[in-house]
């Protein structure tokens, strides 16, 4: 899929773009200033940052923890982080013993008001053929090398459910405040293909 | 329904192609398909579910051949077509047109 990525899309296809929004826009089905919102809201104001918020909230304040593990998105509207692909939220926690990792088999579902618009990778095929047959080959191509008796979980999104991982705090942040803990999230490690930024930077470094 | 989407399991689609840094959108015209959609969807003529299914029924080598945006704006046509509110005739005429325009 990579040749998609970066490379100019064909003429034909931003014509027939510009076609189609123009149409939408005479027959009044859209309107204009609706898709200026829209498209600055995903690209600058909603994404992972949201997310990195409720995890740090998660490590620091164990009744919030309990609050987001029991009913996630009730806890996550708590922060004002509603809508869109967000409606039906669950929260799955690493420990030790089970790393978490989240995948559309399907599509793209991914949950947009805590981690935004989702990657190109997690929309295309080969992270979403094997995430579930071979996780722990998937996250050693993220660099994640698990050891043996950590238990896997591979959750399946679906329209319905979407899914954010709540990973393991890293070491040496007993006195981190919820900000300072925040830097610590990224949006992979909320996906599960990585783990929480260690407060010396390295990623990984609490396994 | 089964079909080129319903990748969980699939051997043989290549290494993942991850992208540090990535930027929401890599284009314009992505930014102008995800918010015709969404705004379509607003509109209410049909819900996510219909919307996936009209995804789905790419054709499987197009589906596996096209970048996401690019199966997002063919789904949206097959609904607006579908539903009579705008259709692929009406799309060609206006490229045909723009594309004169812009000669």
């Amino acid at each position: 899929m990579s040749k998609h990525r970066h490379t100019e899309p064909p003429s034909d296809l931003v014509l027939r773009v510009k076609a189609l929004e123009s149409l939408l826009l005479e027959k009044g089905l859209v309107d204009a200033a609706a898709l200026d919102i829209l498209i600055d809201t995903y690209e600058n104001k909603v994404g992972p940052r949201n997310g990195a918020k409720v995890v740090a909230r998660a490590w620091a304040d164990p009744a919030y923890k309990t609050r987001l593990l029991a009913d996630a998105t009730t806890a996550i509207a708590e922060f004002g982080f509603v809508g869109r692909q967000g409606e039906d939220m669950l929260v799955v926690e690493n420990t030790p013993g089970i790393h978490n990792l989240t995948v559309c088999t399907l599509c793209s579902c991914y949950p947009w008001p805590v981690l935004g618009l989702p990657p190109v990778w997690y929309k295309a095929a080969p992270y979403r053929s094997r995430a579930v047959h071979d996780p722990r080959g998937v996250l050693r191509e993220f660099g994640l090398e698990l050891p043996e008796d950590v238990e896997i979980r591979v959750w399946d999104s679906t329209a319905e459910l979407r899914y954010l991982v709540l990973p393991e705090r890293p070491t040496g942040t007993e006195s981190f405040s919820e900000d300072e803990l925040a830097s610590l999230v990224t949006r992979d490690a909320m996906i599960g293909v990585a783990k929480a930024t260690a407060p010396d930077g390295t990623a990984g470094a609490n396994t | 329904m089964n079909g080129a989407h319903d990748l969980g399991g699939m051997d043989g689609l290549g290494p993942i192609d991850y992208e540090v840094d990535e930027p929401v959108f890599h284009a314009e015209w992505e930014r102008r398909v995800f918010a015709l959609t969404v705004a379509m969807g607003f509109y209410g003529a049909w819900n996510i579910d219909m919307s996936r299914h009209a995804r789905e029924r790419t054709p499987a080598a197009e589906y596996l051949s096209s970048s996401y945006y690019e199966i997002w704006l063919s789904g949206l046509e097959r609904l607006l077509d579908e539903d009579g509110l705008l259709t692929r005739a009406e799309i060609d005429a206006r490229v045909t047109a723009l594309r004169t325009e812009e000669s």
